[in-house]
């Protein structure tokens, strides 16, 4: 941990590349993340938010987090971002009506108050006095072989139940998306294959009651109702 | 953390109730048609009862009675406290399921997905009551709220449900959001994850990053504020308790409230605790908008659902209350007023959801008016749930609010048990109301009357307002047991 009286010797020297690279990031991430919330159109927003991913494994680079970096981006950026974009592009969603309801300005202000209170809170001077904890790879120097190491043992416990979260998203998925419509001409093959003549046709014998005075012609075909269906 | 071992053992409801989920979902598919519905239901609410037994008994470790300990390498605290709740959280639950499946059956969603979304939810709450460490905490919450969007869209033909379900999705997330990023403050001036290392280092760290720690407190306050339904933060309540099919109604409003209220205790009491003086100013504030909220705007309610939700975020400041007072007594208090209200609240939607029909929703207070001509028992135990919520002697309302009473004067706040008193006092009109439209008033003309119900729906709901007389005038063991688990959070 670094005295808050050295951090103040420090504050005259010149910056390192690492922390011009980490401001550069940062700006490219606030400013993208900004514009996701405030461009108009939806596909530039995922556009921008795969942006904000992309610069903030750059800043978990620095820190030495090179697993977590390269997994940001080959999974949100490389698959989940993509998805996203089709379904948007597909959906076509208008988002511009619900941007322009008569809450805007006042959650604007909301938005602004709270921005302005953080910043009160936290000042420089509160920001020098956080502790400084080195990241742990730098010391042991693999960053992917120290969290291979931990996340079947130590943390096996929230790593299965994390498994059990996406169990339930895609078990909530199945439950919300999938559905028999009913008017549908569906047919069950079994159902198909174990239909007979007998089933199918009824022949009735009928007495002629009266004349035909205009030809009736009776069909006595019973449909094959599905049953047993899901109900 | 370390140190601890990983002692599968004391996680037993946890893995008991996911089994069931599974076992379940694959029931679902093999049982034959007709028979699976009843399969199904009581094999659900077995499964809960069963693991309410588990939790309370520590079968493998634990139980309510077993020493407090560690587990699964420091993510998992075993104790009396946790017992309690997961067996109180355990039998809410099953009693939400009881009294849902006239409703499922009638709306068409008695399915399996339904009952394996409720255990998962429920395994999620038993998760944040036994989280010694934010990340199992988070998960928890998630694993919970994730299952209850879900069963709130369940029925997608309804279109108020699904309205609801987006709402409550978009307003869960945000304030799992702000969560987080509380945590991730914390995390950045404590350096820790773990709830008794965080309170540790803020010990031992002697007030450095003051600002950085209220900082995170009031995000994180934020977001369980959103989960336990406290004004301010209580937006979404009314309209996803009156949109929500009734069955899902009555589940959200009772076991999810247990599980915030112990992740209150855990963030503000154990992690936080040293920074009381931060957090107990915001605390009164959630207590006081709550319990002026919910009390006033609920007596210009005509729906029920929508008039027990604005009654929900009374209790919550109830709540808040005993949880404010921050020592032993207050939390004893807050877990006992949380039980009693999880009680109540079984009986009081239970009601509702019997009431409204098979698949319809027959929830305004209209349709209750002459009730207690045509469904004595019925009445019977909604008046006794009344007087319970509005806290009238002799039964466990007032004994809950009692105690939290009690806690808020020891903790030497005077003058907010007269303003809670007060405010209750609101709140009694509108429950008394219920009473009177019940008991004196006539069926509207050309108002069809509401269904009789069956014997079995009849001893279920006689079952649960005799518990809730019994509880008011016998207070003395769970209060007890609040005691010894308060003690050994």
């Amino acid at each position: 941990m670094v005295e808050y009286g050295e951090e103040k010797k420090l504050r005259g020297t010149v910056p390192s590349f690492a922390l011009i690279v980490f401001y550069a990031f940062s700006a490219v991430l606030l400013c993208a993340a900004l514009g996701v919330i405030l461009v108009r159109n939806t596909v530039h927003a995922a556009l921008l938010l795969v942006l904000a991913f992309v610069a903030s494994a750059g800043v978990w680079m620095l820190l030495f987090a090179e697993f977590l970096a390269i997994v940001l981006v080959l999974v949100y950026v490389g698959a989940v971002m993509v998805l996203f974009l089709f379904v948007l592009m597909m959906l076509d969603a208008n988002l511009e009506s619900l941007r322009s309801g008569r809450g805007r300005f006042l959650s604007a202000a909301v938005a602004l108050l709270v921005a302005a209170q953080i910043a009160a809170a936290l000042n420089r001077d509160s920001f020098l006095q956080l502790p400084r904890f080195e990241a742990p790879a730098e010391a042991a120097g693999d960053n992917t072989r120290l969290l291979g190491s931990v996340v079947y043992t130590e943390y096996a416990y929230p790593f299965e139940l994390a498994a059990v979260l996406l169990l339930v998203a895609m078990v909530a998925a199945v439950a919300l998306s999938l559905r028999r419509r009913k008017d549908v001409k569906y047919t069950d093959p079994a159902v198909q294959m174990r239909a007979s003549p007998a089933g199918r046709v009824r022949l009735v014998d009928m007495p002629s009651e009266k004349p035909p005075q205009t030809a009736t012609v009776e069909t006595n075909k019973t449909t094959e109702k599905r049953k047993g269906e899901k109900q | 953390m370390g140190g601890a071992g990983f002692q599968v053992g004391y996680a037993g409801a946890e893995m008991f109730v996911f089994l069931a989920a599974c076992a379940v979902l694959l029931g679902d598919l093999f049982l034959p048609a007709e028979r699976r519905g009843a399969v199904l239901h009581w094999g659900a609410i077995g499964a809960c009862v069963l693991t309410a037994g588990i939790a309370w008994t520590g079968f493998g470790g634990g139980g309510f009675d077993g020493e407090p300990a560690i587990a699964l390498n420091g993510f998992f605290v075993s104790s009396p406290f946790t017992a309690l709740m997961k067996t109180a959280v355990m039998l809410s639950v099953g009693g939400s399921l009881l009294f849902s499946r006239r409703y499922l059956e009638g709306a068409g969603m008695l399915c399996g997905e339904y009952y394996a979304l409720a255990l998962t939810s429920s395994l999620g709450m038993l998760v944040m009551v036994s989280a010694a460490h934010l990340l199992p905490l988070y998960i928890g919450l998630e694993l919970m709220s994730l299952s209850l969007y879900a069963l709130i869209a369940l029925d997608r033909d309804n279109l108020r449900a699904s309205e609801s379900a987006i709402k409550y999705f978009v307003l869960g997330a945000l304030a799992s959001g702000l969560f987080l990023y509380g945590a991730s403050i914390i995390y950045g001036a404590t350096g820790e994850l773990g709830i008794a290392e965080i309170a540790a280092r803020i010990i031992s760290g002697g007030g450095e990053a003051r600002a950085a720690l209220g900082l995170g407190l009031v995000f994180m306050l934020a977001g369980v504020a959103f989960k336990i339904g406290a004004a301010p933060f209580h937006m979404w309540l009314p309209d996803v308790y009156q949109g929500a099919p009734a069955p899902v109604t009555l589940f959200i409003a009772a076991a999810p409230k247990i599980a915030a209220m112990v992740m209150m205790l855990r963030v503000l009491v154990e992690a936080l605790g040293v920074l009381e003086s931060d957090w107990r100013p915001m605390l009164i504030i959630l207590a006081v908008a709550s319990l002026a909220v919910g009390n006033i705007t609920a007596i210009v309610q005509t729906n029920i659902k929508r008039m027990l939700a604005y009654s929900a975020i009374a209790h919550s400041g109830f709540i808040v209350l005993g949880v404010l007072a921050g020592d032993d007594a207050g939390v004893a208090a807050a877990v006992f007023y949380v039980i009693a209200y999880a009680l109540m609240t079984v009986g009081g939607f239970g009601a509702v959801a019997l009431l409204a029909g098979e698949g319809k929703e027959r929830a305004e207070l209209s349709d209750i008016k002459g009730l207690a001509a045509n469904n004595g028992v019925a009445a019977a135990v909604l008046m006794v749930l009344m007087f319970s919520m509005a806290g009238i002697p002799p039964v466990v309302g007032f004994a809950a609010k009692l105690s939290v009473l009690q806690a808020v004067l020891a903790a030497g706040l005077p003058w907010l048990a007269v303003v809670a008193v007060l405010l209750s006092v609101v709140g009694a009109f509108y429950y008394l109301r219920v009473v009177k439209l019940m008991y004196f008033d006539l069926p509207e003309k050309g108002a069809v009357a509401l269904p009789v119900l069956p014997r079995g729906a009849q001893a279920s709901l006689a079952a649960v307002g005799a518990l809730v007389l019994l509880l008011g005038i016998f207070p003395g063991k769970l209060l007890a047991a609040c005691e010894t688990a308060a003690r050994l959070l």
